[in-house]
């Protein structure tokens, strides 16, 4: 298809043969993806179940859930989930889902997979810190779903964890004793799983580039990995240590988080002087920029994705770099926005709302470029692109209420509703989730060798577009009627008209969560019996659509490394294979724009 | 102490490849000429950038802590000045020489590689020497630790000994990875596949642990 001759050579890898060293702790770049995203997969339907259990309880608060007392028998004595059990679910769900699913997916999974191909290498530099990164936060998982089973189940303090009340142990309520010291010891576990991963992602872009794979070339989804590495890097470097304290003022007695005289249930406790503000400020400088972890891949693999299918450039491909970056940079000077209402000197506040509306900025930029790039383009649609399509339709949808958030004087009223519940399920699970499906459908034939069934892709897109607005858009109404966010019930006079509210958003939960089947039977069905896919079904221009097999070989290039001469998006143009050259054909582009 | 010379293999030096944002590739594969079937070697050196990356997570760490240090004394009725443990000092002293032999060592070894020195001249002798310096300190360590418990300051006693210990401890935990670093780099060039970048890269984060204890010490001097 494309002049491999003057593809530089490389010292060829023979693949493992054994099944272990080959599936099960491989250092293979392609297998670690496919078992971080098989990871993601059972952690979203995890997630997912408890949101359910948590729907059902807020619209009928006495139902009985058949089977829910093999869960929890105390948590859940005649089936009836109690008003801790209710926020210990919910803990785990926000907890499982930003950690495990929208960290691993969008990151660990398609970073892992596509980022050294994307760059033209044939694995990362340390492949054996790769595989430990994944086995690490496979653990990190297991003991986190570990703390389902101890005796006062997981924790209940919410996926922030504030001290002191995750510090102080059981007295605090079920779930605080060894459940909080479950979660803090899954949570620095995890965090050494992605600080390898960075390390990983961040020396395989910057050193592992083929030749001519100028920083430039590279594809907007590769820069959104990279840029999300050097956050990860920085952010759960700070998480680690803030996790440990944590453990420490538990097993150990120290007082890094609970002040002095702190009474708990009539009893005084034994720590002195620590400051209950230290975890809010370490958990939210890892706890910003983790939002931005969750949805600048996203945003790569959108650019990507529409790129592709709108059949030329995005109208910037630098600008939409620099505000990714800006973004990532911005990340660390807004975190105080989350501790409006902490008691925070105010003066600290007013100088965190000024990066957060300043963040708005490149945020916007990016947004504009996607609908400035798709004004007028005949657009292909497909399950992937609707899915892009509906990622920025999120994004903005969720960002737009993230202006009033971020002033403090109207933060004041609407901080801790169902206001900021909606916002960034919006903004950035939902939207983050849009990402990691366009990527799934986009990547799925170079992943798994087979093409995804388009009508339940489509179909799948429309019932969860359509549910995603269903749920999370009335939560804003809910909010700004004044409803408070983790309720386990609605008892006071002003909530019960918002009763029945509730009930439609757990029936659009329950609706949409279960389109969510489509979409696992089209992936194994699609993996199994799908149609083959040829080496490059999109007519996409990266590397990635470059190799030599479908799936790629286990050197990705087949021992020739490809040598790179355009930049990564020439679409529009006559190209000899059609309306686009790929990266690593030499053929001249006479197209004006080819060395933007 | 072994008194064999080794000689490990040559390693052929690849041109830098070190554009920012426009040059051709972060490894600057070169194209064999024509029909020539030579594999280049593309092996750049990650463990170089590799290394940079994982100082600057590890000073991120210690960061987090320092402003954990700095929030938690501020308007602490708690707080209560300690002396440090003398023993640091003499630690301090051999963490420091452990970094001037090590970067003897790899000296040596860089020279001999860039045909600067015919012959290598000991300098696994070096590197045994800076294993046990560092081996020393994470002992001296362990006896400031067993001081501070006899005079019964421990972790949960008051705040200062609180940072105290893990400041100390999450820096000799780092000291010991360094010592497995170590221990690996022996290892490799007593079978010959030592590459430079791996002796440069262990180096440059031993001397880090090096600098980083050097601001610890100062940090719990001035603020403990």
């Amino acid at each position: 298809m494309h002049d491999m001759s003057a593809q530089a050579h490389v010292a060829h890898h023979a693949p493992p043969t054994s099944f272990i060293r080959k599936h099960i702790f491989s250092i293979d770049h392609k297998v670690i993806g496919k078992q971080y995203y098989g990871l993601a997969l059972v952690a979203v339907f995890v997630g997912m179940v408890l949101s359910w259990l948590m729907r059902l309880h807020l619209g009928w608060t006495n139902l009985a859930i058949p089977g829910l007392h093999w869960l929890s028998s105390t948590g859940a004595p005649g089936n009836v989930m109690t008003p801790e059990y209710y926020l210990q679910l919910m803990t785990m769900h926000g907890t499982i889902m930003v950690f495990f699913v929208l960290t691993t997916a969008p990151f660990a999974a398609f970073g892992n997979f596509f980022l050294p191909i994307q760059v033209g290498a044939e694995d990362m530099p340390f492949p054996r810190f790769n595989m430990m990164s994944f086995w690490v936060t496979l653990v990190a998982f297991l003991v986190m779903i570990s703390s389902f089973f101890v005796s006062d189940g997981p924790t209940l303090g919410g996926w922030t964890q504030y001290a002191p009340l995750s510090a102080v142990g059981s007295v605090a309520g079920p779930g605080q004793g060894m459940g909080v010291i479950l979660w803090a010891s899954s949570i620095a576990i995890f965090c050494i799983g992605q600080l390898l991963g960075s390390l990983n992602f961040i020396t395989t872009t910057l050193d592992m580039r083929t030749k001519g794979m100028s920083l430039w070339r590279l594809p907007l989804s590769t820069w959104g990995w990279f840029i999300t590495s050097v956050m990860g890097l920085t952010a759960f470097a700070v998480l680690m240590p803030a996790c440990i304290l944590l453990i420490l003022d538990h097993v150990a007695g120290t007082s890094f988080f609970v002040a002095s005289n702190l009474v708990l249930n009539d009893q005084l406790q034994p720590h002195a002087g620590g400051s209950t503000l230290l975890w809010q400020h370490l958990f939210w400088f890892f706890g910003h920029p983790e939002v931005y972890i969750a949805i600048v891949p996203g945003m790569g693999i959108v650019s990507h994705v529409l790129t592709v299918n709108m059949r030329r450039p995005m109208l910037s491909h630098r600008v939409l770099v620099y505000s990714m970056g800006a973004l990532a940079v911005l990340s660390y000077m807004v975190y105080g926005h989350h501790m409006f209402v902490s008691g925070m000197n105010p003066i600290s506040s007013i100088v965190f709302s000024f990066p957060t509306l300043i963040i708005t900025i490149p945020s916007t930029i990016i947004v504009l470029i996607w609908l400035g790039s798709l004004y007028g383009s005949r657009l292909r649609i497909n399950s992937a692109s609707l899915f892009a399509l509906g990622m920025i339709s999120m994004f903005i949808s969720g960002g737009v209420s993230g202006f009033f958030l971020a002033q403090p004087s109207l933060d004041i009223m609407l901080h801790a509703t169902y206001f900021v519940v909606g916002h960034f399920h919006l903004v950035m699970a939902v939207a983050a989730i849009f990402g990691i499906f366009s990527g799934t459908y986009f990547w799925f034939p170079k992943m798994f060798g087979r093409m995804m069934d388009e009508r339940l892709g489509k179909i799948h897109f429309w019932l969860t577009f359509v549910g995603a607005y269903c749920i999370f858009m009335p939560f804003h109404y809910a909010g700004l009627a004044g409803n408070v966010r983790r309720y386990q019930a609605f008892v006071d006079d002003y909530l019960q008209p918002l009763i029945p509210l509730h009930r439609f958003i757990t029936v659009a939960a329950l609706a949409t969560g279960a389109a969510q089947f489509i979409f696992l039977y089209n992936l194994i069905h699609s993996r199994y019996w799908g149609e083959k896919a040829p080496d490059n079904p999109w007519q996409a221009t990266s590397l990635e659509w470059a190799t030599p097999t479908t799936p790629p070989p286990y050197d990705n290039f087949g021992g020739k490394l490809p040598v790179v001469y355009h930049d990564p998006y020439q679409y529009g143009i006559e190209g000899s294979t059609g309306d686009y050259v790929m990266q690593n054909s030499p053929e001249k582009i006479q197209s004006v724009g080819e060395e933007a | 102490m072994a008194t064999t010379v080794h000689e490990p293999p040559r390693i052929e030096q690849q041109p830098q490849p070190r554009g920012v944002l426009d040059s051709g590739g972060g490894r600057g594969n070169q194209i064999p000429p024509q029909g020539s079937t030579r594999a280049v070697q593309y092996a750049p050196p990650p463990a170089s950038t590799g290394i940079w990356v994982g100082i600057a997570a590890i000073a991120m760490t210690f960061a987090a802590l320092t402003s954990a240090l700095i929030v938690r004394r501020g308007g602490a009725a708690d707080w209560r000045h300690f002396t440090i443990p003398s023993i640091l000092y003499f630690n301090t002293i051999l963490l420091i020489a452990s970094s001037v032999t090590l970067e003897i060592s790899r000296r040596r070894v860089a020279d001999f590689m860039s045909n600067a020195q015919p012959k290598l001249t000991n300098p696994v002798r070096w590197l045994h020497l800076t294993l046990g310096l560092g081996f020393l300190f994470v002992i001296g360590q362990y006896i400031a630790w067993r001081q501070l418990s006899a005079q019964g300051v421990y972790l949960a006693s008051n705040p200062n000994s609180s940072f105290f210990y893990v400041l100390t401890a999450a820096h000799a935990l780092h000291v010991l990875g360094g010592l497995g670093g170590l221990i690996r780099v022996i290892r490799k060039f007593g079978n010959f596949s030592l590459r430079r970048s791996t002796l440069d890269a262990t180096s440059r984060y031993w001397h880090f642990m090096d600098v980083l204890w050097i601001y610890l010490l100062l940090l719990m001097w001035a603020k403990l």
